[in-house]
């Protein structure tokens, strides 16, 4: 019944073409439509932060998101972070600091910390763990996730 | 998830038209954070989705110290808490505000939304009800004022009739020497729902002694966010003490008329709803002192 939508957008500075159902998430559209699939599906409901994106500038919830909502917009995904010969600092600290262990959350953690630090360059202990209350990790215990976060922090004002 | 159609009305009329075409059929849109979840997971299902954001009604955000705030029912809640004017006259709003889901979820989530999805815990209903927010509704007969105290009817349900949405909130321009407070109690820190809520929003007399008025509402402890009119006026008149305030609570605890559920029994919530009523008003008399 319903057809497909096309859309304009870009994404890491490409511009993207695609069709979607206009019930597809977000989400859906990156990992079955276009293959990005460094985005997550953790809960898909929007409590777990797996499936981060920064859209317009904003940290939001790809699952939670249709894909026909990002017409003409321009949108962040983990692909556009660093690269393997080149990491970007908060992939770099991810890593010194042992900040993962199954990966699962990381991408959306990482998402999630560069928009923090885009906004806030230097924050405190407890605005990290605010902002990132809405990215859960079932394996670390979070302290290294966070110890990871304020070194990026530093890496990123120190270069 | 059942296929469906969407549409991006450009105006308010557009919108009611399509909305009155489609009827129960049709659903609206705004930043998504509770629909996409509710049509993903079947509890609501619609034929066609009407995005109601590139309508520049809903996303207007404007204050003026005689007139008060308009607040458009689609702007998320980054873009409130981030408007310094209006973050500086309605403290209360802004700690409901920031308090809705996490930094992604306010990156979406709408006053609006907050309070057409109707649920008796949403974090925003009770602060705009003491702030005495008024909504305009548009529908096919012209546009209508509900105020918030009015607009839920029950649990996910709403005063909105079919072709009808919620088009923006206008809310007073605070008085002089007033205050306004929210706050809940969440097992966790952050990202939860309400066990309980409690927003209060008073005025006080020109040396800060004596409450002038007051208003007080409560949520998830009722099957709408209530508006306990009485506490609020049995603080008009008296003296800012912790007896005056005693008795705000004790009628706040009469009204809530809680359930046992998985976030808590129904004793613990009356429980609460006393202790929160008291810690909203302190909040909103130290915010008033200092205003
Ligand atoms: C992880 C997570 C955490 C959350 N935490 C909280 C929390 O702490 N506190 C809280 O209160 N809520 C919370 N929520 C619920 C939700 O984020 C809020 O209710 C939010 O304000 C909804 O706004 P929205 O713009 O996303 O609404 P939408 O999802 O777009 O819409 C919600 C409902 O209202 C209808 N609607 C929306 N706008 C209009 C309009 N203008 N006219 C008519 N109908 C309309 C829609 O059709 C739908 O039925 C959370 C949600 C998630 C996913
Ligand atoms: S998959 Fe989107 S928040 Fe969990
Ligand atoms: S590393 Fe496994 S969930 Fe975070």
């Amino acid at each position: 019944m319903s057809s497909k939508v096309h859309v304009q957008a870009r994404i890491n500075g490409d511009d993207v073409e695609f069709l979607c159902e206009p019930r597809q998430s977000l989400l859906e559209v990156l990992r079955d439509v276009l293959g990005y699939t460094g985005t997550k599906e953790g809960c898909n409901n929007g409590n777990c932060g797996a499936c981060s994106v920064i859209l317009e500038g904003r940290l939001v919830n790809s699952c939670l998101v249709f894909g026909f909502e990002i017409q003409g917009k321009e949108l962040q995904t983990i692909e556009g972070m660093g690269s393997p010969e080149e990491l970007h600092p908060v992939q770099q600290q991810f890593l010194e600091n042992a900040a993962l262990q199954c990966g699962i959350c990381t991408p959306g953690f990482i998402v999630s910390t560069k928009a923090l630090l885009d906004k806030n360059p230097d924050p405190t202990e407890a605005e990290v763990r605010y902002w990132l209350a809405g990215n859960l990790c079932r394996c670390t215990g979070y302290d290294k996730i966070v110890r990871a976060v304020l070194d990026a922090a530093k890496a990123i004002k120190n270069s | 998830m059942h296929a469906f159609d969407f549409a991006n009305p450009q105006s308010v009329p557009d919108a009611v038209g399509l909305l009155q075409k489609h009827g129960d059929r049709a659903r609206v849109l705004a930043g998504g954070t509770d629909v996409i979840v509710q049509l993903r997971e079947g509890r609501r299902s619609a034929d066609l989705v009407v995005d109601i954001k590139e309508i520049p009604d809903v996303n207007v955000l404007s204050y003026s110290a005689t007139t008060g705030a308009k607040i458009g029912a689609a702007v998320p809640c980054y873009r409130i808490y981030g408007n310094e004017e209006i973050a500086g006259a309605y403290p209360g709003i802004m700690d409901a505000a920031s308090l809705v889901g996490g930094i992604a979820v306010q990156g979406r989530a709408s006053l609006g939304g907050n309070l057409c999805n109707a649920s008796p815990a949403a974090d925003t209903i009770p602060t705009m009800i003491v702030h005495s927010a008024v909504c305009t509704v548009a529908g096919p007969s012209g546009t209508r004022q509900v105020a918030v105290e009015d607009f839920c009817t029950g649990p996910g349900r709403n005063v909105l009739e079919s072709g009808e949405f919620l088009v923006a909130f206008d809310i007073p321009a605070p008085s002089a020497n007033s205050g306004g407070f929210y706050l809940r109690f969440i097992p966790r820190n952050e990202m939860d729902i309400a066990v309980v809520g409690a927003g209060a929003y008073v005025v006080l007399n020109a040396d800060k002694s004596k409450f002038e008025s007051a208003r007080i509402a409560v949520g998830a402890v009722a099957p709408t966010p209530l508006f306990v009119r009485e506490a609020g006026e049995a603080l008009a008149g008296q003296a800012v003490s912790d007896a005056s305030i005693e008795r705000a609570c004790e009628l706040a605890r009469a009204a809530a008329s809680p359930i046992d559920d998985m976030r808590g029994t129904a004793d613990y919530r009356k429980h609460l709803t006393g202790v929160l009523t008291k810690r909203a008003i302190q909040g909103a008399v130290q915010r008033a002192k200092e205003s």
